[in-house]
């Protein structure tokens, strides 16, 4: 009840939706067991009694009754599915919000498989819940009693004689609900796996056939295939096992009732309508306890679904803004970090560790190390993207969090490591960060991004559309649209993650010329594996292990007897041993 | 809430290709070709099924007039109590009878339906398997996931009940029809005239019902690609803080879903309520023509009563029968797309006395290969090139030279479009595809990692190797290093997208696999490219373990990788400008020369 009670904010506004739906669900519940009453009416007053003026109030009454039953239904199912989606545009809302919010830590551990099923599955499973769930367990109970107040007042020995299978019936349906549930659960898993297997097999398609594994991989595609074929049959044995024991209780009571019931006409002590009226009324009581498994589970499943949802709206945002951060139009771009620290999680290593250094305005900060050095994290403190366990970062001489977070972000222009590249047209992807630059800005970051020639070489120009089913481009050109990106927000401080990296080396040399040019007025971080990358540096921090272990002009560091000189000689072996003249 | 209007701008920030809300015709040939599926079964789970459906529908049949025209009239109404032990104890063992051939049923339809649905599945997956490159060039991944696990999905309902329920319902339809003739053709008439409406409910508003669900789950489709998307690329989103702006637009989406939902069950919450009514309907009129005609003398109680349960009877074969017509149209949707793959031929035959290679030498060939993609673009213009058994050689040249397609051309990913690819001075497309990919191996920049243990993922380059033979793979080229650093070692479990691997040890991985699988020939494109240089460092030595005996041919930017090879190959357009070794090609002072520089210009410059 917890979660529900939790979840309150996001249906109660809409509960009137519910409560109408359920007031017009006593209404269809009453109307339905009126049938049977007709049907006994007709045959005992009207035929056996010959009172066949009733005739006409009957068949026109039944008439009536029934179109006030279909507007009631009508009411009961619009309103209980407007209840549950109504209640699902807000959550999703509220979802996206606060996806959209979280810090990169939570997203390092976070899975998309995992969140998307949260969005799209549980999602649906509280719908589901609230739209049918409650009226449906409401509509059960009160068939049941309304049919048994009526077949009681028939005849109370005929209603116990025929009942007698229900507790039989209740048993084989808890037994059938214990049993159905995790075979159901069986396949979901097994389809799950071999939707997995197929997926990392069309991924991973050209590994397959460069080893020419096609056959080994069809071989294990066949036993996921088949290991699916088998949860789902024996799901089927389950249900063949229970559902016609179910059906046969049923019928068991309709033979108990024409046995019993017929003696009792036969003996006067029961009218033939009533009898007729007792057939329909025992299949009222049966299939909802059939059915009250299904229901009661739809429970338990909406709760857990409920409990995954709040995990995620309850995460905290952890990087907040104070109370009176500060908007700033325009940084200058002065980057100090006082002895600061990081870590990941309580338990893991320093990513980095007592870190301190000063980028003047303008100034080009190089950053070398290998994987995992901490070059990443410490561009990453700039924007408040993670937040040091020790230390401060001060930006124009502020602390980076006495900024609102949305002005400190918009003045540093990053480019990522991964240039994830949005579905939608290379115009919109250029200017994702100031939506409102003007197609001369676009294309001016563009030209110097070196992206404008080949956009201009695709069918639609600035208007393609990239994504899954847009064009597809190579490693290169996104990396080329993400420095675009970063361009097109006329950053102060200007972030390059490794962005020319999967480019060729003519490419990367006209980047690297027309970035000399974007680089002015700004301060900028350039993480780079290749010494050519930075080699200009003002200043160039060598890191190790979260560490700066060097720091210093190209100059002086490549004379330093340190890590620095270590890869600046395996890099340039080739240059020194092939053209001394060209050095330089 | 509800006059809320979404902006059409918000909504063009992205886009997701939606499909449009239509139902395929209704083709018989396809329909037939779904259906021969079921051939494999007709002499055993198909004619079982059915014998078991027959006698629950005949069962269910005989039940109403059992209980009104013989039980209430003849022994209830006549006071015969043995007549209605008789009775009574004939529909008791119906009863048991349709209970025993239900158990059946359920079982036997179940194994049709699921033995259909693997082996239609199992066809389309070995074939798409044995597909060329060319057919996966052309479409996403997600696409082809989509036909092999939904597609087929959406079929399992059409062959575990559709097909059976379909001969179930127009048995139980005709039976009903046929009954209430032969006890009153009059009244049966009169009830009659509902039938007609039930139709119309049954196909046409549930088709209008059916388009608009169908429209919703296009809404969410596009909600759900936005959702995914948002949380990949959340890290660009909050580096350029664009987070409002796509909440913007996730609402425009979000509202749209909701709208399409509100309509379509405002629509679908007519259903039921028309259902009734018109069932309604069939029973006033019953109860007014039908107690006149007890009034007047031909019809008795028990008739009565018969009717009134075969009317409420009526209802679920017809409503099934409009459930069965709808799945047989999603059917055909899915089906036309599964066929498609089906019909797509692989571009790369294999010749039916393709010979088996055991030994290569390794001498590879090029005769005036000419290759393009497609009409618009040549990719390779007449290529002549001779690669010696154990030599290592290495492509140079600009992004779209055609160096990765003359890589392709060797593994025949593609087969030329002129021009003989030869090894060891056999046309390539003699040998059996098999065994001239036993002898190949490429390694590529993104080396893909398929989720198991690491263990797995080497001996993916030969599934029946040895634990011992594993290791020694990954000793030899350094892998072991790493590997023995993590938690569970070589049982370490991996996936493509998990963080345990860095992209320098996936490499690593990746060579050892390539090393198990012992080629004569080794391609590797790119397969340093985005690898630091400390990686690096340990790679080479792992590379040169890897080289020694094979003949090699790199494709690479970097200048260290391409310096020592045998022979340098320089394409520009699909033609070879220059070829020679590194010392040769400088002396030239042609493009090897000029790329050289432009190396050392990035090297000096900015």
């Amino acid at each position: 009840m917890e979660t529900f009670k939790k979840l309150r904010p996001y249906y109660w506004p809409y509960v009137k939706y519910f409560i109408w739906s359920i007031v017009f669900l006593l209404l269809v519940t009453a109307i339905t067991t009126v049938y049977p009453v007709i049907l006994q009416l007709t045959i005992d007053e009207v035929m056996l009694g010959e009172n066949y003026n009733w005739i006409p109030y009957l068949a026109i009454g039944f008439i009536v009754l029934m179109a006030f039953k279909g507007v009631a239904t009508y009411i009961n199912q619009y309103y209980g599915d407007l209840f549950g989606i109504k209640t699902v545009y807000k959550l999703r809302n509220s979802l996206y919000e606060k996806l959209q919010f979280l810090p990169f830590r939570y997203y390092d551990n976070a899975k998309t498989g995992d969140l998307m099923s949260r969005l799209t599955a549980d999602v649906e499973g509280f719908r589901f819940f609230l739209s049918f769930g409650i009226s449906e367990l409401i509509r059960l109970v009160l068939l049941i009693g309304i049919s048994f107040a009526v077949m009681f007042y028939y005849s109370i020995s005929l209603t116990l004689v025929t009942m007698v299978t229900l507790p039989f019936l209740a048993i084989v349906v808890y037994k059938f609900d214990r049993a159905v549930h995790p075979a159901f659960r069986g396949i979901r898993k097994s389809f799950g796996k071999l939707n997995t297997k197929v997926q990392e097999n069309i991924s991973g398609i050209n590994t397959v056939k460069s080893l020419s594994r096609e056959e080994f991989e069809i071989g294990k595609f066949n036993d996921s295939n088949g290991d699916y074929k088998e949860n789902y049959l024996a799901t089927s044995k389950i249900w063949a096992k229970f559902f016609p024991l179910m059906e046969f209780l049923g019928n068991l009571s309709v033979v108990f009732l024409l046995s019993y019931g017929g003696y009792l006409v036969i003996e006067g002590k029961l009218q033939p309508g009533e009898l007729v009226a007792f057939y329909s009324l025992v299949w009222y009581i049966i299939w909802p306890i059939v059915n009250l498994g299904f229901v009661i589970n739809m429970f338990s499943q909406a709760k857990a679904s409920g409990e995954r949802l709040l995990e995620v709206l309850e995460e905290e945002q952890e990087i907040v803004e104070v109370d009176q951060s500060i908007e700033i139009v325009k940084l200058r771009g002065e980057v100090e970090f006082q002895n600061v620290t990081l870590r990941y999680d309580a338990e893991a290593k320093d990513a980095l560790y007592d870190i301190s250094f000063k980028a003047h305005q303008g100034k080009v900060i190089g950053l070398i190390g290998s994987t995992g050095s901490g070059k990443t994290s410490m561009t990453q403190l700039m924007t408040r993207f993670y937040e040091p366990v020790a230390g401060e970062v001060f930006i124009d001489g502020l602390k980076v969090n006495e900024y609102s977070l949305q002005s400190l972000r918009r003045n540093i222009g990053y480019v990522l490591q991964e240039s994830f590249l949005f579905s939608s047209s290379i115009k919109a992807n250029i200017s994702y960060g100031n939506p409102d630059a003007s197609m001369e800005q676009i294309i001016d970051a563009a030209r110097r991004a070196q992206a404008h020639d080949f956009i201009m070489e695709l069918p639609d120009g600035y208007d393609t559309i990239l994504g899954e089913r847009g064009m597809g481009l190579s490693g290169g050109q996104k990396q080329r649209i993400a420095i675009a990106r970063a361009i097109c927000v006329d950053p102060s401080i200007l972030v390059l993650d490794d962005a020319t990296s999967a480019v060729d080396m003519e490419t990367e040399f006209k980047i690297q010329k027309a970035l000399v040019e974007v680089m002015k007025n700004r301060t900028t971080f350039i993480i780079a594996h290749r010494i050519s990358s930075l080699k200009h540096a003002d200043e160039i921090l060598v890191l190790e292990e979260g560490r700066i272990v060097e720091r210093g002009v190209h100059s002086t560091l490549v004379n330093n007897q340190g890590l620095y000189q270590r890869i600046y000689e395996i890099q340039y072996k080739d240059q020194l041993v092939n053209m001394p003249t060209q050095a330089g | 809430m509800n006059k809320k209007k979404v902006n059409e701008n918000v909504l063009k920030r992205f886009h997701y290709s939606t499909d449009s809300v239509i139902d395929k015709p209704f083709n018989w040939h396809q329909m037939l070709r779904l259906f021969s599926y079921m051939k494999p079964y007709r002499k055993n789970l198909l004619p079982l099924s059915i014998a078991m459906v027959i006698i629950t529908t005949l069962v269910r049949l005989a039940i109403p007039i059992l209980i009104g025209k013989y039980t209430i009239d003849k022994a209830i109404v006549e006071k015969d109590m043995s007549l209605l032990t008789i009775l009574v104890t004939i529909i008791g063992s119906l009863y048991v009878l349709s209970y025993v051939a239900n158990i059946f049923r359920i079982k036997w339809m179940n194994d049709l339906g699921q033995s259909v649905i693997y082996d239609l599945r199992k066809h389309l997956f070995t074939h798409v398997q044995n597909l060329s490159h060319r057919f996966f060039d052309q479409r996403s991944a997600g696409s082809i996931l989509v036909r092999i696990m939904n597609d087929i999905n959406s079929l399992q309902e059409l062959f575990t009940n559709g097909a059976i329920n379909l001969l179930m319902d127009l048995v139980l339809l005709f039976g009903i029809i046929i009954i209430l003739f032969t006890l009153s053709p009059s009244l049966t008439i009169a009830v009659l005239l509902i039938l007609p409406i039930m139709f119309f409910i049954s196909t046409s508003l549930r088709r209008n019902i059916r388009r608009s669900w169908q429209l919703v789950r296009l809404k969410q489709a596009k909600m759900n690609s936005h959702l995914n998307e948002s949380i990949q690329g959340i890290r660009v989103t909050q580096s350029f803080t664009q987070e409002k702006e796509n909440m913007a637009f996730f609402d425009g989406v979000n509202w749209e879903t909701y709208e399409s939902w509100r309509v379509a069950s405002q629509k679908n919450a007519m259903f039921r309520p028309m259902v009734e009514m018109t069932n309604a309907l069939g029973t006033a009129v019953l109860i007014w023509y039908g107690t006149s005609l007890i009034q007047t003398g031909p019809l008795t109680i028990g008739v009565f009563v018969s009717f009134a349960f075969y009317l409420g009877m009526f209802w679920e074969p017809i409503s099934r029968l409009g459930q069965v017509y709808n799945q047989l149209l999603m059917g055909m949707a899915s089906s036309e797309r599964i066929f498609e793959f089906l019909d797509e031929k692989p571009l790369v035959a294999e010749k039916e006395n393709a010979i088996e290679i055991k030994d290569l030498q390794g001498r590879i060939q090029f005769e005036k290969v000419v290759f393009s993609y497609d009409e618009n673009r040549t990719a390779l213009n007449g290529i002549d090139l001779e690669i010696h058994a154990g030599q290592t050689v290495a492509l140079v040249g600009h992004t779209g030279s055609g160096k990765t397609t003359i890589a392709n051309l060797v593994s025949r990913f593609y087969d030329a479009s002129s021009g003989v690819v030869k090894i060891d001075g056999m046309d390539i497309k003699d040998i059996s595809l098999k065994s001239l990919r036993h002898q190949i191996s490429v390694v590529l920049q993104d080396t893909f990692i398929f989720s198991g243990t690491i263990m797995d993922n080497i001996r993916f380059g030969r599934p029946d190797a040895k634990d011992e033979e594993v290791m020694s793979a990954a000793e030899a080229v350094g892998a072991n290093f790493f590997i023995e650093k993590l938690s569970n070692g070589y049982l370490t479990e991996v996936e493509e997208r998990g963080n345990v691997l860095s992209v320098g040890e996936r490499q690593l991985l990746s060579f050892a696999r390539s090393l198990l699988a012992n080629p004569k020939i080794l391609i590797l494109d790119e397969a340093t490219a985005s690898i630091d240089t400390e990686t690096e460092l340990k790679i080479q030595n792992a590379l040169k373990t890897l080289l020694s005996g094979r003949t090699a041919i790199i494709i690479a930017h970097r200048l260290s990788t391409i310096r020592e090879s045998d022979c340098i190959f320089v394409l520009d357009h699909g033609h070879i400008i220059e070829r020679g070794n590194h010392q040769q090609l400088m002396e030239l002072q042609g493009e090897y020369h000029h790329l050289v520089k432009a190396q050392f210009q990035v090297n000096s410059a900015s």
